[in-house]
């Protein structure tokens, strides 16, 4: 009979917990092949221009080295995302800093690292930008131009509407406008990028610490031009990745088996952290900009919002950053009426990518930061405003997107404010701030964030998962999804476990590799534990039913009843193998030109709220208390769970009010841990984690997506919280104490933005911040 | 790595004589202690000097010792040994505390005062405490000894006084400010494994409700580790009132430089520091 605990929902141990803890986990650096040698990457130290002369300096003894530029790629010069705008290696233009050029490889390490010195390239100098409003500016040099691309310097656009916002204008009692950005952000992932390549009869390998395995596979597909059976891709222990290593390992990837390819060696090319920091992805800054119309009892009648993101020097996932941005931009509230332009343009940087939560924090920090304005104008409290205007079920998205499932937001705002006593604090902190050099304040953000791929873009993945029956009778499961710290081989085994009625342990899963588990997704986009969760369920119910069809299995039976069985039909047929292939639920519908109908099958809804301290002394701000309530289906592992939303907190943190890419002509200035700040547990508050379980049909056990919804909240409830504190208001995260001094200690310049008004002097229609 | 490490040598030869011999021999070796400022700057391929010698564990410059109200530090006292001190944690609490902000706990097990010292980073966290405390600093050469107060130590931006095969043999700590009100804040990038935005070190002595004594210094307001004079002569001898306050802001304000770079600006530093300041006055 089944186990009498059930597995899904109780803390199980970390799948590959002991082997990361006793230092049995092999990471990618920690992998020797025979006669391997190790690859470096010369890159451009100019943002943009054409190359005029490579040259190869003296005293390095060359002709021991392998030199790969791009004429030794056998297929494409590119490496694939959505576009093929990306260039594996430069071949005369250089659009931003850091671009690699020429790959080296030798067998001495440190012999490699004299000569990438010793490499000089000289360029003629073009026109460049850095900037959003340097690439939009009307006389903007065109940087970049394409075809796909909707204008000059712009990547991607998209026009988002509900309702007709034209028609409210007139009839608003008020009308707000806010602009709010973002800066970069550093994944920071423990372990820096790294792979080893081997090309050996014409077919080519690539072990790699990585998200997305067939990602890389494609990618070798086309710069090699071999056929996907000749491209094989294996994942390795992965010390984190935060989207980080999503698109990067393609690059890398390629890199080195070119290297391995053109010197007959297995190459291993590892980054280190000022390499890693300067030239791979970041979080895209970002630019809101809100215009809202408001009647006088606080409830929105209609908005205009535009949300802009640099993309850096080349497309690769900037569409989808976009598009998951321009969505989540109007939260969790009812708009009758809205429209949403949203572009991502074109600059010098290196290219910013993936990173949890992918667009969607942005959005949500000006939204949320807005929302606080608004109330301010309007009069009434942050948490009035919120309860007026919340989604309700029956209620619809701004796409459009019916609202089936049963959630409260009242009833989540109400615990969260409870819990965290945030009536009796503002009450408090609004008695003692008046006489004290260090100002407290509690704010709040309310978000929600779309669990797996955007609209169509599940039924276009079309995921596979398999679980074979290995030699000891023991389940299998085979899937590309990839473990990377966050959980996947744990609640995907346990999944298995519960619907196999067989012990946790007993589940094994296998090591991605190309060649052996099927195409389940790339492991991004809060997918894993919903989309890829379900079908290792169905998979499940296919192999017992499979079983019980050959007779070899009762309706109820022990564990030790399933290994025979397994195992007779495994000697009977050869093989005993079950898969499940994703299916688009029959009722999610969603239409690409006009950005309206299911954007996600399944949404996570969460309060989080922050009790912060200003030190008018240092201006330094500190948050000292946290409270994360989030509503995200069933919890498969309370433990894991848990773990997820505090690194998330903890990450919002840094992005709030400590991480700063300081960036000089597209080049990251700071690009070493002791300038690029990021949290330590002395600056970490008790971070408290509740949830409220209310099942969805979409996930396996009704669970949803939980992986980015962490990021989306703390800047703004952090940056809600200081205006709270410092009667001050802050619209641009990182917010540094430079800033806050900036002005706190210069009271023009506060007088002089009119988000400070007061309502009874701004007067009944109120216009903010003009262009 | 960004360095190559077979293009570096370092000998230890195990004694204080005779790395003052080696140096006497050779005035290119670089001494090392500790290590933990020289290898961020291997491992980042920026360590100019090429030619190393070892202080690690060189017994004649590990010690603590107190005679007739002197406290010795001998220079290859660890952070870490500064830290388990129960004479220093009694006496000169803010130096214990300016230990404890140094680099990571990894940082104090190998980071010497000596070599915090010679390495004369305006933004280092120990020196406005020695400073404060009234320190004097023995050198130590082939040639000989001197001994100077520790004020004269630091001659401009990472310059200081010691000569060609000098090294740092101790620093002297008068036990005499049991009595005096101390003060020191540091506001670096963030609470732990941070480099100072600046900080402020104080002691005063009061009589009354009258400034007797008092030494300020602070870090990374000057180009160097240095006390602030003309900030403590407009305190010394008045009381604390709100316009002395004022006069001591302004003296403040003209007597530092601070100066933007990647951790901070001049402007918000200039701002701190004078509400560092405001902040120990009103203490008084």
């Amino acid at each position: 009979m089944a186990p009498k605990e059930p597995i899904v929902g109780a803390p199980a141990l970390r799948y590959e917990g002991e082997a990361k803890v006793l230092g049995r986990a092999k990471y990618i650096d920690d992998l020797h092949f025979p006669q391997m040698i190790h690859g470096a990457t010369v890159r451009s130290k100019f943002p943009r221009g054409r190359i005029t002369a490579i040259r190869y300096g003296e005293g390095v003894p060359w002709d021991e080295f392998t030199i790969v530029t791009w004429r030794d790629i056998p297929g494409e010069n590119t490496i694939v995302h959505l576009l093929k705008d990306h260039p594996c290696l430069v071949e005369e233009i250089v659009n931003h800093p850091e671009e690699p050029i020429v790959l080296l490889a030798h067998p001495d390490k440190a012999l490699l690292r004299k000569a990438v010195d010793a490499v000089t390239i000289e360029y003629e100098p073009l026109p460049a930008v850095f900037t959003i409003e340097e690439s939009e500016a009307p006389d903007a040099p065109v940087i970049w131009n394409s075809e796909a691309g909707d204008s000059p310097n712009v990547f991607k656009t998209y026009l988002m509407e509900k309702g007709n916002v034209d028609d409210v204008w007139a009839s608003a009692d008020y009308i707000i406008e806010g602009e709010y950005s973002t800066g970069a952000q550093e994944q920071l992932y423990i372990e820096n990028n790294g792979v080893i390549a081997e090309y050996t009869e014409e077919s080519v390998t690539v072990w790699g610490s990585m998200q997305c395995p067939y990602y890389l596979h494609h990618a070798l597909q086309l710069a090699f031009a071999l056929p996907e059976e000749k491209c094989r891709v294996i994942q390795v222990e992965t010390g984190g990745a935060f989207g980080g290593k999503e698109d990067y390992p393609s690059v890398i990837g390629c890199h080195a088996a070119l290297l391995a390819m053109k010197s007959g060696r297995p190459v291993k090319m590892v980054y280190d952290r000022l390499e890693d920091m300067a030239a791979t992805t970041k979080r895209h800054p970002s630019r809101t900009r809100h215009r809202t119309a408001v009647s006088k009892d606080g409830r929105l009648l209609g908005g205009e919002i535009e949300f802009a993101i640099d993309g850096g020097a080349y497309v690769t996932l900037s569409p989808v950053v976009l598009s998951r941005g321009t969505i989540h931009a109007a939260g969790p509230y009812n708009w009758p009426n809205l429209r949403i332009r949203a572009k991502a343009v074109a600059t010098n940087c290196p290219p910013h990518g993936a990173f949890r939560g992918f667009g969607a924090p942005q959005s949500i920090f000006g939204l949320e930061r807005h929302m606080d304005l608004i109330a301010k104008t309007v009069g009434i409290t942050p948490e009035e405003l919120r309860r007026r205007n919340f989604l309700q079920p029956g209620g619809s998205t701004a796409t459009g997107q019916l609202i089936k499932d049963p959630i409260d937001l009242n009833g989540m705002l109400t615990r969260a404010l409870e819990e965290s006593g945030y009536h009796a604090k503002r009450a408090e902190f609004t008695k003692t701030n008046p006489t004290s050099p260090i100002k407290r304040g509690i704010g709040f953000a309310t978000f929600m964030h779309g669990a797996g791929f955007t609209g169509s873009g599940e039924r276009r993945l079309n995921s596979l998962v398999a679980i074979e029956i290995d030699d000891e009778g023991s389940p299998e499961i085979l899937v590309s999804s990839t473990e990377f710290g966050q959980g996947t081989n744990t609640i995907l085994c346990q999944v298995a476990a519960q619907t196999l009625h067989i012990p946790y342990k007993n589940v094994r899963i296998a090591q991605p590799d190309t060649h052996r588990v099927p195409n389940s997704g790339p492991t991004v986009a809060s997918r894993t534990a919903m989309i890829v969760g379900k079908l290792v369920e169905d998979a499940s119910h296919n192999l017992l039913t499979c079983m019980r069809a050959s007779g070899l299995l009762e309706e109820t039976y022990t564990p030790e009843q399933f290994c025979h069985a397994a195992l007779a039909y495994k000697q009977k047929h050869g093989e005993l193998r079950a898969t499940a292939r994703y299916q688009a639920p029959g009722d999610i519908f969603w239409d690409d030109d006009k950005y309206r109908g299911d954007a996600y099958p399944a949404y996570a809804w969460a309060v989080y709220v922050a009790e912060v301290e200003v030190d008018t002394r240092t201006y330094m701000a500190e948050v000292k208390n946290f409270w994360a309530l989030q509503e995200v289906g069933k919890v498969l592992n309370p433990v894991l769970a848990k773990g997820q939303v505090e690194g998330g907190v903890a990450q919002g943190i840094g992005y709030a009010i400590y991480e700063k890419c300081v960036w000089k002509d597209g080049v990251m200035a700071n690009n070493q841990m002791t300038n690029y700040i990021m949290p330590t547990s002395a600056d970490l508050p008790p971070i408290h984690v509740l949830f409220e379980e209310v099942p969805s049909i979409h996930g396996p056990f009704g669970a949803k997506g939980i992986g980015e919804l962490p990021m989306d909240g703390p800047a703004p409830a952090i940056l809600n919280a200081i205006e709270e504190a410092t009667g001050v208001c802050f619209n641009h995260c990182p917010l540094l104490p430079e800033d806050i001094f900036d002005k706190l200690a210069n009271p023009t310049s506060i007088s002089a933005d009119s988000s400070q008004l007061q309502p009874a002097v701004a007067g009944p229609v109120f216009s903010g911040t003009t262009s | 790595m960004r360095s190559d490490v077979r293009d570096y040598t370092l000998t230890a030869p195990g004694s204080l004589n005779a790395v003052l011999s080696a140096l006497a021999a050779n005035p290119r070796l670089t001494p090392v202690a500790g290590g933990t400022e020289l290898m961020v700057a291997l491992g980042v391929g920026r360590l100019g000097p090429h030619e190393l010698i070892s202080l690690h564990r060189l017994k004649e410059l590990r010690f603590i010792e107190e005679h007739s109200g002197i406290l010795t530090l001998g220079a290859g006292t660890t952070f870490t040994d500064i830290r388990r001190n129960a004479t220093i944690a009694r006496e000169f609490p803010l130096l214990v505390q300016t230990a404890a902000w140094t680099g990571s706990i990894a940082n104090q097990n190998r980071g010497t005062l000596g070599g915090n010292i010679a390495n004369a980073s305006p933004a280092a966290d120990s020196p406005p405490a020695l400073l404060v405390y009234d320190a004097t600093i023995e050198l130590v050469s082939a040639n000989g000894r001197r001994t100077l107060p520790y004020g004269e130590f630091h001659l401009g931006y990472k310059k200081t006084v010691l000569l060609p095969g000098e090294l740092i043999y101790a620093v002297r700590l008068p036990c005499r400010f049991a009595k005096h009100r101390q003060y020191v804040r540091k506001v670096g990038t963030r609470n732990a494994q941070a480099i100072s935005k600046i900080a402020l070190a104080a002691t005063a002595l009061m009589d009354g409700a009258t400034v007797r004594e008092i030494r300020l210094a602070g870090a990374s307001l000057v180009d160097r580790p240095a006390r602030l004079h003309a900030t403590e002569a407009v305190v010394l001898g008045k009381a604390i009132t709100p316009e002395l306050r004022t006069l001591a802001a302004a003296a403040l304000a003209s007597e530092i430089k601070p100066i933007d770079d990647i951790r901070s600006t001049a402007k918000y530093r200039m701002a701190v520091a004078c509400n560092l300041l405001d902040e120990f006055l009103l203490s008084l």
